[in-house]
């Protein structure tokens, strides 16, 4: 079965200075409408790079990138970067829509360039909506009035009421985000991404800011909006579990380059992914009961209670490790 | 008895220079603050070199600049038929040389304070440089904007040596409440002198408490 046509046609090169020092960046893929596309690596690896060179917000060295069709860079060939990381041209590329007379194009600017013509469609022209690490909310704007100023004029506003619902935000319309949680602004900076119903949607380590708990809940409202909405949508995250329950495929980015892709369950090794839990705790308790103890350990703000054979060589203010192996939970002294 | 005139005077040259260097102010912060190129650097430094220059020295090259001897002066004499030295007019541009770093500089540091994410994120929304600017940056600076036209129509009020050298002491015209008071103290009369002064001295108080209101009512309000 041949693949969907890709509706996203990403390539760019761009020098990147890091904290290891400098470092190509050289990124190419393509994505199918509709897709869920996770962008995972450590920090440094240029995640973050790759959704501002989409956005329009970090100028390349060489690059070519197009949604459906409309060109939304195209950066030739930069003598500066090395001949074999040359980006090849992508007017012939087999999934490049023809697109002379593209009707889609309200702004003119895919006519298919000559091969040294420099095109760069401002950020503005982008069909983009972009949610921030730090969400980058208006602190004078309330979460209704984020929404609407999102909104291009004469756009149908009853997209406004529908997010506020989607996020269930409606009895927060009239706040300001200062004085809202972490997760509340997450919702929002979210829903005003979604406002103006762009094409591509890009969420740059959207959870990171979030405890552990918000973080299963916050995954739902990106999978509701990306899904309601029928986005392509771009999610950088260096955090596993988040990648496997949302994304239908992922890339790993490491040192400026894509050094695997696929479907995230395959392409993660299983002993890199938290399926075996291991928590960190202080025993604040043990209460025997016949044969079994009770031991309470405290583990980041939560008490766990484990049941054990009495007679374990355990003690309060000891620290342990809980782990569960073959779906049993076991406590160890923490090494 | 206390003559208004010259006071009437510097609050009408504070208020004209202040709206000016408003409209001014703004767009010349924004790209400062924004560029990457090298000439912003050498912007910042010719718009702060009133701070540090002695007010006379600048009054005095901006009387060679005006003066219709000078090609300059002549120019705008001539063509434009515009006479700024000794008339109000020449005290408005003289006065928006000096106090231009006290707009610029709060704006400048308004812009420069504003998380950089607020700007790309109203781009990201679709918004236009004009648009993201005036719906954006500007109300959450609003404390910026405060300071920066408080202290310019205060500097205003207070310059002495400018005026004085670019505009004399023409009652009606060009004679400032500074000018009067520095008029008033040469004929040794201290009274008067004494009433411009404390009129100075009070209205220079309440701007500042003003501005520090202001502030301190914004900074709660954005929490």
């Amino acid at each position: 079965m041949s693949s969907p046509p890709a509706n996203l046609i990403f390539r760019a090169t761009k020098m990147l200075h890091t904290a290891q020092g400098p470092q190509l960046f050289d990124v190419s893929f393509d994505l199918p409408q509709g897709r869920l596309l996770a962008v995972y690596g450590s920090s440094g690896s240029g995640k973050t790079t790759l959704l501002r060179i989409l956005a329009g917000l970090t100028e390349t060295a060489s690059g070519h990138i197009e949604l459906d069709g409309e060109i939304w860079l195209n950066h030739p060939n930069n003598p500066n970067v090395p001949s074999n990381l040359n980006v090849p041209s992508n007017l012939n590329h087999p999934n490049s829509p023809n697109h002379p007379n593209n009707p889609n194009d309200p702004h003119g600017s895919n006519r298919p360039p000559g091969p040294g013509r420099y095109t760069s469609l401002p950020t503005r022209h982008r069909s983009i909506g972009f949610v921030f690490q730090d969400f980058a909310l208006f602190p004078h704007l309330t979460v209704r009035g984020q929404l609407e100023f999102a909104l291009p004029k004469h756009a149908d506003r009853s997209i406004i009421d529908e997010l506020l619902t989607l996020m269930e935000l409606e009895e927060l319309q009239h706040r300001r985000p200062a004085l809202l949680s972490g997760g509340q602004q997450q919702r929002i900076a979210i829903a005003r991404a979604i406002a103006r119903r762009p094409r591509l949607l890009l969420l740059d380590e959207p959870l990171s800011a979030l405890d552990d708990e918000m973080r299963s809940r916050l995954q739902n409202y990106i999978g509701i909006a990306h899904r309601h909405y029928k986005l392509t949508t771009i999610l950088v995250s260096h955090y596993l579990p988040e990648i496997i329950s949302l994304s239908d495929e992922a890339i790993i980015l490491e040192g400026g380059k894509i050094l695997d892709r696929g479907i995230p369950e395959t392409l993660f090794p299983k002993d890199r992914i938290i399926g075996d839990i291991r928590l960190n705790g202080e025993i604040i308790d043990i209460t025997n009961a016949g044969d079994t103890s009770i031991i309470h350990v405290l583990s980041a703000s939560s008490t766990i209670k484990i049941v054990t054979p009495s007679g374990a060589n355990m003690h309060i203010g000891q620290h342990v490790t809980i782990a569960y192996h073959h779906f049993n939970p076991v406590i160890l002294p923490a090494t | 008895m206390i003559d208004w005139l010259p006071i009437w005077l510097s609050l009408r040259l504070a208020l004209v220079t202040t709206a000016i260097l408003f409209v001014l102010g703004i767009p010349l912060s924004y790209r400062i603050a924004y560029s990457r190129r090298r000439w912003s650097i050498f912007a910042e430094a010719c718009i702060s070199l009133p701070m540090v220059l002695p007010p006379t020295v600048l009054g005095f090259y901006l009387l060679l600049a005006f003066s219709p001897a000078g090609s300059f002066g002549h120019f705008l004499d001539h063509y434009l038929d515009l006479r700024l030295v000794f008339t109000f007019r020449g005290l408005v541009v003289a006065s928006l040389i000096y106090s231009l770093p006290f707009m610029v500089n709060p704006l400048l540091a308004g812009f420069k304070n504003l998380p950089p994410h607020l700007r790309e994120a109203s781009r990201t929304l679709g918004k236009s440089d004009w648009t993201t600017l005036r719906r954006i940056l500007l109300p959450n600076m609003r404390p910026s904007l405060v300071t920066g036209a408080i202290l310019s129509f205060a500097h205003t009020i207070g310059e002495f040596g400018v005026v004085m050298m670019i505009g004399g002491a023409i009652p009606g015209r060009t004679r400032v409440a500074s000018v009067a008071i520095y008029d008033e103290v040469q004929s040794l009369n201290y009274p008067l002198a004494n009433h411009y002064a404390i009129v100075l001295l009070l209205f220079s108080f309440s701007i500042l408490l003003v501005v520090y209101a202001i502030n301190h009512r914004q900074s709660k309000a954005v929490l």
